[in-house]
């Protein structure tokens, strides 16, 4: 078997401070999952408004998400709140901030894809039996906007946690930047380090997203 | 009502989007204006430049970085260090950052009397932490440009660069001349090696790779006689393969490495000179590169790389 360097793995504290970075990437991911399945939800319901205000005004937020690439999002809020206001965000707040601000659109969007393709006449019937606005969405078209939902939010949810890796760019040390530093500071006694920190770092992804992949089957078949 | 307050603050969000894209790029070109790095009011007048569109546009100076005295109020320094740069700034696998640049750095938290708190930069993005104040000093392998010297204060010195070409023990190159017609040089692109060739010696067919494995490859299979890069860079490849010898250590234009701090952060930037005159009187940073360099360049090459008391006598 080639050697893939694979002893630098358990030098010193390296296994624990890979888990760490994995941590931070997972901690950044998941609180920003989270915010944009709530804000995402709302933005859904806006983009479906009739309203011609609220529906341009979502669709430029959507599209300047799309355009942007998430690194100079991350530049602008890292380094341009603190050009032009000052404040000293952390590179972690500034991460979260632009990936709720990422995952709201595009959750918005997929939101917006379920809440239309529930057919018109569920509305009417809905109105036929006496229930409100408010009960319509709450008893009738949520929870089977959800259901459609979950497949593609999973697809969402997994690129976020894989998009994490950009926010070394300004100054957190996730996962990513933990297998680099290793890799360089071998780099003479193990040459070949990089392939097999490297393949580290895949299974790491693999089994921080695979659980979430095995929770949309689960959830899909259960409530089919 | 609920969803009318929601719309706003959405809209808002998007106001602070926009207007960050539109001030982050004049903030840019304002920044550029200061050519002269010793007029501390000049530096002043761009740092507020940069912030005009905002409100506190008098208080702004004073935001962008942090006073000799306010740091040492503090009880701690932001220095901004490469995490991945063996044997400059690197983690060790106590999660202990080292190298040469570190080894300077926690000297100076040492006698500023200060904890350290070291950031982990990208070659890409040190100019930027340092116009938004978010670390005090940088010291990651920061080579003195004009260019950068316009957006920085740049220190005095503590190591010096230059290209540096190396080739098999078969046939050492010890003069670009006696590179001939046939023969091809090595280089990565985008470094300072490939710009000074084709600039300089455009005669000279240049082979490029875009990666150091590739270029290492080409070499080792002799696809050419000789490679050119940073001088450190071939050095530590001569040492490490044995039957290469770096013919022309140094190529080109002197540059050289230094700390660098915010622009116009007059306090901090005395406070660094003065402590590298004075390290000179203990050979501190000889001391520094026999900690941390020798491993990787051999004791040969330690006067020509390292800088001392911020003297460039070469």
């Amino acid at each position: 078997m080639p050697d893939l360097g694979l002893n630098v793995l358990f030098k010193g504290k390296n296994l624990a401070r890979l888990m760490g970075g994995l941590g931070v990437a997972l901690k950044i991911s998941l609180l920003s999952v989270v915010i944009s399945i709530v804000l995402g939800i709302v933005v859904g319901l806006l983009m479906t408004w009739k309203n011609p205000i609220s529906r341009a005004l979502m669709r430029c937020y959507l599209e300047i998400v799309r355009i942007m690439p998430q690194m100079v999002l991350l530049f602008l809020v890292y380094f341009g709140t603190t050009r032009i206001f000052g404040w000293n965000l952390s590179g972690e707040t500034s991460s979260v901030i632009v990936f709720s601000f990422w995952g709201a659109a595009e959750m918005g969007d997929l939101v917006r894809g379920a809440l239309i393709s529930i057919p018109q006449h569920q509305y009417e019937s809905a109105a036929a039996l006496g229930l409100s606005g408010g009960q319509t969405y709450r008893y009738i078209v949520l929870p089977q906007t959800v259901r459609r939902l979950i497949p593609l939010s999973m697809n969402l949810i997994t690129r976020m946690i894989k998009t994490t890796s950009l926010v070394l760019m300004i100054g957190v040390v996730e996962v990513l930047k933990v297998s680099q530093q290793i890799i360089e500071a071998n780099r003479m006694s193990s040459p070949n380090a990089a392939f097999g920190v490297y393949l580290t770092v895949f299974a790491l992804y693999f089994f921080a997203c695979w659980p979430i992949s095995l929770l949309a089957g689960f959830l899909e078949k259960r409530w089919r | 009502m609920k969803k009318n307050r929601k719309l706003f603050a959405i809209l808002l969000t998007f106001a602070l989007v926009l207007s960050l894209a539109a001030c982050g790029s004049s903030g840019g070109s304002a920044a550029s204006t200061t050519t002269d790095s010793s007029a501390a009011e000049k530096a002043d007048a761009a740092g507020n430049a940069t912030g005009a569109p905002a409100e506190e546009s008098s208080q702004d100076s004073a935001a962008v970085f942090r006073t000799l005295e306010e740091i040492q109020a503090s009880g701690t320094i932001n220095i901004g260090v490469f995490s991945d740069k063996n044997p400059f700034g690197y983690v060790d696998e106590n999660g202990e950052y080292q190298g040469y640049d570190v080894y300077f750095a926690n000297r100076i938290g040492e006698d500023l009397g200060v904890k350290i708190n070291f950031v982990s930069t990208e070659a890409a993005n040190r100019v930027e932490y340092l116009e938004t104040g978010k670390v005090d000093i940088i010291l990651a392998n920061f080579t003195v440009t004009e260019e950068r010297a316009e957006k920085v204060d740049f220190a005095l010195p503590y190591m010096n660069v230059a290209l540096g070409v190396v080739s098999p023990d078969s046939r050492v190159i010890k003069d670009l001349s006696e590179i001939g017609e046939g023969d091809q040089v090595i280089v990565i692109s985008g470094t300072t090696a490939e710009t000074y060739l084709s600039e300089n010696n455009p005669e000279i067919t240049l082979q490029k790779y875009d990666t150091y494995a590739n270029a290492k490859n080409a070499l080792e299979n002799g696809n050419a006689v000789a490679w050119a890069n940073d001088n450190t860079e071939v050095i530590a490849f001569a040492l490490q393969n044995p039957g290469y010898t770096v013919g022309i250590p140094s190529l080109g234009s002197q540059d050289t490495i230094a700390p660098a701090v915010s622009k116009g952060n007059e306090t901090l930037l005395k406070w660094i000179n003065d402590e590298i005159v004075s390290l000179a009187d203990e050979n501190f940073f000889h001391k520094d590169y026999e900690e941390t360099l020798i491993d990787t360049y051999g004791a040969d090459y330690e006067d020509s790389l390292v800088v001392e008391g911020g003297v460039t006598a070469q």
